[in-house]
């Protein structure tokens, strides 16, 4: 309980860093609202119509005037409003993590039932044909950018099968179940490709340790059978780094996957950042980031809480 | 037991995937629209990228447009006329001519639009194009008068764009432009979800008559090679596509037809000739010389374009073969080098835009080969749009790839960089008494054929003096399905027509 509260309370900390780091990033690239928003036009400005639409932007004033309003903002509740949208940020984000979430929940959920027992199979016959088989299939995983599978499955299924996924119009989960899965099982699979190789091969060599520990071995001479060896004795601590690996990947993916949701036309958290630093849109840019990294925290607790719930022997926070 | 569960649950997903794809299909009276790019605001005075103007011209109205062969047709007014001297234009409006919200649009609307993008404190980059409005009379409801400081021909043309279209006076006193969007075009906006979708429904008042489309929905897909693959599947009646890799697929789908018109927009290699050793003319001709615009078409651009001078509107470009070393003479361009004193030759870099156009890297590169043979090592330096926008604005760069906009005349198309008081000069960086004589000249003059044989000058001296080399004008392209009829593609790549458009069964 304690560690927990100490974790939480550095926080703000983390999230006043962050704060600042995305805040000063996006302001030392080259460009600003107004050229994302005029491209070459705006060298026909005068001043005076430079000066209003700077004011319009809110980036007419000092940078630290403008990071200290930001702050204040957020001590309310107020993220600030988005240029591009016309509305409050924190309600556009909000309208677009559901997908992320769901996307990234789906392929976390692919490459484990894909992943954990292709990488178990592997160990246990290690070094057998079959085990070479899986190391290789992991490896072209690992090594097939999501762009060339996504692009790859969608021509494949429009121009040989004449099937594709309704693209556009997004339909949330609670609306039409069915076709919101239509629409995420394939960017889920393109994903969960690359992402269940990894789990594959992280708990192939997980498991392959485990099984060669001492306790591993006085099951074995004890006559527990290779089945309960494997699920009772060894896998438990092999999921340790499992669940590291996953954990940051799941992080990750709350950041939106950009690429998979360009492809497939998601409007998820990926593709919105994209767009907002395309479009010099600083505040929904700055929200979305601190967004993403407070998600990435919590993710990250979770995963050091899940290590006490798989190996009893580890008690956080204590020297 | 978990090869039993996945089992099971990939199956289960497999099923429910092919489930909700078969669902999918198209609605009789909505056309299904692509495009990869969405509008970026809904301000007509303020939006000037392309998507935005797309989007926008659905929604409102100026007071004239240009057709398909850039002849100016009527909008909301139905005559016009200059008074002898050139000062002043009268516009007579369409009785019929409704907002959205159902109020009549009068000429207190008109003048109000004209002073909001003459205001600064709009922000409107289109305000440089009508800078000799002096006054505007309204002696009627159906009649504006714009008294100008200057004989200003091209006015009439800067007018046709959505960027001067009329708004209500009610909105713009309720400073609601930009938030809600009330014009008189064919078209209501019902709901815009920014870089995702647009939903557009048919006005029924529209002055223009009865749309040939209960709606359009518009998907933004942000990957071309999607939109063709969802047109494959039927889900997008038309789509919007800008890269010519793309664009060459459609062809070769039976269902799908590709629509594609010359645009006056132009690629070009901007030379800066504020910056050694492009200071010098016999430079900036031998690159000219060296350069073989042809190969750059073809390698760039699949050779979907043609090859163009500084003048892309077809009533009064010359034939570029006529133009100076429009084909290439190496020879020519090495001894204009020496002569120059760069016989070994220099180093320079060239900045792109990545994916503004898709070509822009490619095209860097084939210029960068060809030069080399004069002895200039290009040095590629591609940038994202807005860092780019932001050198090219500075004239920071030594030489730049771009793909800049055409209009309908050229004087409002160049009067910005090749005239002494143009807003890009810093651009541009080049200005002779001979240019700016002939873009004055030509801003005045109302007699057709004079006007024509001035430009013709002046295009032939721009690319004499080469501060610009001009490479080739491509095509916009639009893919549709077959059943779509009636839609006309014209070189300003307005989807205007989309108004008029049917949906067979």
């Amino acid at each position: 309980m304690n560690y927990l509260m100490r974790r939480l309370a550095t926080f703000p900390l983390v999230l006043l860093g962050v704060s600042i780091l995305v805040f000063v990033a996006i302001r030392m690239v080259p460009g600003d609202s107004i050229t994302a928003m005029l491209g070459t036009e705006a060298g026909l400005l005068t001043p005076a119509q430079r000066d209003s639409l700077a004011a319009y932007f809110g980036i007419d004033q000092p940078w630290f005037v403008q990071y200290w309003r930001w702050i204040g903002g957020i001590l309310h509740g107020n993220l600030g409003i988005s240029v591009t949208y016309g509305r409050p940020v924190l309600d556009v984000i909000l309208e677009r993590f559901p997908l992320t979430l769901e996307l990234a929940v789906l392929s976390m959920i692919i490459a484990l039932i894909v992943g954990l027992p292709a990488g178990i199979f592997a160990a246990t016959h290690n070094e057998k044909l079959s085990d070479l088989g899986v190391r290789i299939a992991a490896m072209i995983g690992q090594s097939t950018p999501s762009f060339v599978l996504g692009l790859l499955i969608i021509y494949t299924l429009s121009a040989g099968f004449g099937v594709l996924p309704a693209m556009g119009e997004f339909a949330p989960l609670w609306q039409d179940p069915l076709r919101n899965l239509s629409q995420l099982i394939l960017p889920a699979i393109t994903l969960g490709f690359a992402f269940a190789a990894s789990v594959t091969r992280i708990s192939r060599s997980a498991m392959l340790d485990v099984l060669s520990d001492d306790y591993v071995r006085t099951a074995r001479s004890k006559g527990a059978s290779a089945r309960s060896v494997i699920w009772r004795h060894a896998l438990p601590n092999a999921l340790i780094p499992v669940v590291t690996l996953s954990g940051i990947e799941f992080g990750y993916l709350l950041g939106g996957a950009v690429i998979v949701e360009q492809i497939y036309a998601l409007p998820g958290l990926g593709r919105m950042v994209l767009d907002a630093i395309l479009q010099r849109d600083y505040a929904l840019v700055q929200g979305a980031v601190l967004f993403i990294a407070f998600n990435f925290m919590i993710v990250n607790l979770l995963v050091d809480l899940a290590y006490v719930g798989l190996d009893p022997r580890i008690r956080l926070g204590e020297q | 037991m978990i090869g039993h569960l996945t089992r099971t649950l990939l199956s289960g997903i497999t099923v429910a995937a092919m489930l909700g794809m078969a669902t999918v299909s198209t609605q009789a009276a909505t056309l299904h629209m692509a495009w990869s790019q969405d509008a970026t605001g809904l301000d007509p005075h303020k939006q000037t990228a392309f998507s935005s103007l797309r989007l926008l011209e659905l929604i409102y109205e100026p007071l004239v447009r240009v057709d398909a062969s850039l002849q100016i047709i009527p909008a909301i007014a139905t005559s016009w006329e200059f008074s002898k001297d050139g000062k002043e234009l009268t516009f007579k409006l369409d009785p019929k001519a409704k907002f959205q919200d159902g109020a009549a649009v009068t000429s207190a609307d008109v003048k109000a639009s004209f002073e909001r993008i003459l205001d600064e404190k709009t922000g409107a980059a289109a305000r440089a194009n009508f800078l000799s409005i002096a006054s505007i009379d309204t002696p009627d409801a159906a009649t504006v008068v714009f008294h100008l400081s200057q004989p200003d021909v091209p006015i009439l043309t800067a007018m046709s764009d959505v960027n001067a279209a009329i708004v209500p006076a009610s909105e713009i006193k309720a400073g609601s432009i930009g938030t809600k969007a009330v014009g008189s075009g064919p078209f209501k906006l019902d709901k815009w979800d920014p870089n995702a979708k647009e939903v557009l429904s048919a006005n029924k008042d529209w002055a223009g008559g009865a749309t040939g489309v209960d709606g359009i929905e518009i998907s933004v897909l942000p990957d071309e090679a999607a939109i063709l693959a969802a047109m494959r599947t039927k889900q997008i009646d038309f789509a919007l596509l800008n890269d010519p890799l793309v664009a060459t697929l459609v062809p070769k789908e039976a269902s799908l037809q590709l629509n594609r018109v010359p645009v006056l927009a132009y690629h070009v290699l901007q030379l800066n000739p504020s910056r050694k050793p492009m200071t010098e003319l016999k430079v900036r001709q031998a690159i000219s010389c060296a350069i073989d615009r042809q190969e750059v078409l073809d390698t760039a651009s699949l050779g979907e374009g043609k090859v163009t001078g500084p003048l892309t509107i077809p009533a009064l470009a010359t034939d570029p073969s006529q133009l100076f070393c429009y084909k290439r003479d190496v020879e020519k361009a090495k001894k204009l080098m020496a002569e120059a004193g760069f016989a070994d030759g220099f180093s320079a870099t060239v900045i792109g835009a990545t994916g503004e156009p898709p070509t822009a890297a490619a095209e860097a590169q084939v210029i960068q080969s060809q030069l080399a043979e004069i002895g200039v090592k290009l040095d590629i330096k591609m940038m994202e749009l807005n860092v780019y926008v932001d050198a090219w604005l500075k004239g920071d760069f030594d030489m730049a790839i771009a793909l800049n906009g055409g209009r309908a005349d050229p004087y409002t198309m160049y009067n910005r960089y090749w005239t002494k008081a143009g807003n890009l000069q810093k651009v541009a960086n080049y200005i002779d008494d001979t240019l700016d004589s002939q873009m004055q000249q030509g801003r005045a003059e109302t007699d057709p054929a004079k006007r024509k044989a001035i430009f013709a000058e002046f295009e032939k001296h721009l690319a004499e003096v080469s501060p610009w080399i001009w490479l080739y004008t491509s095509y916009s392209y639009t893919a549709q399905q077959k059943n779509i009829a009636g839609f006309v593609p014209t070189p300003t790549g307005t989807l205007f027509s989309l108004s008029k458009v049917t949906i067979q069964q």
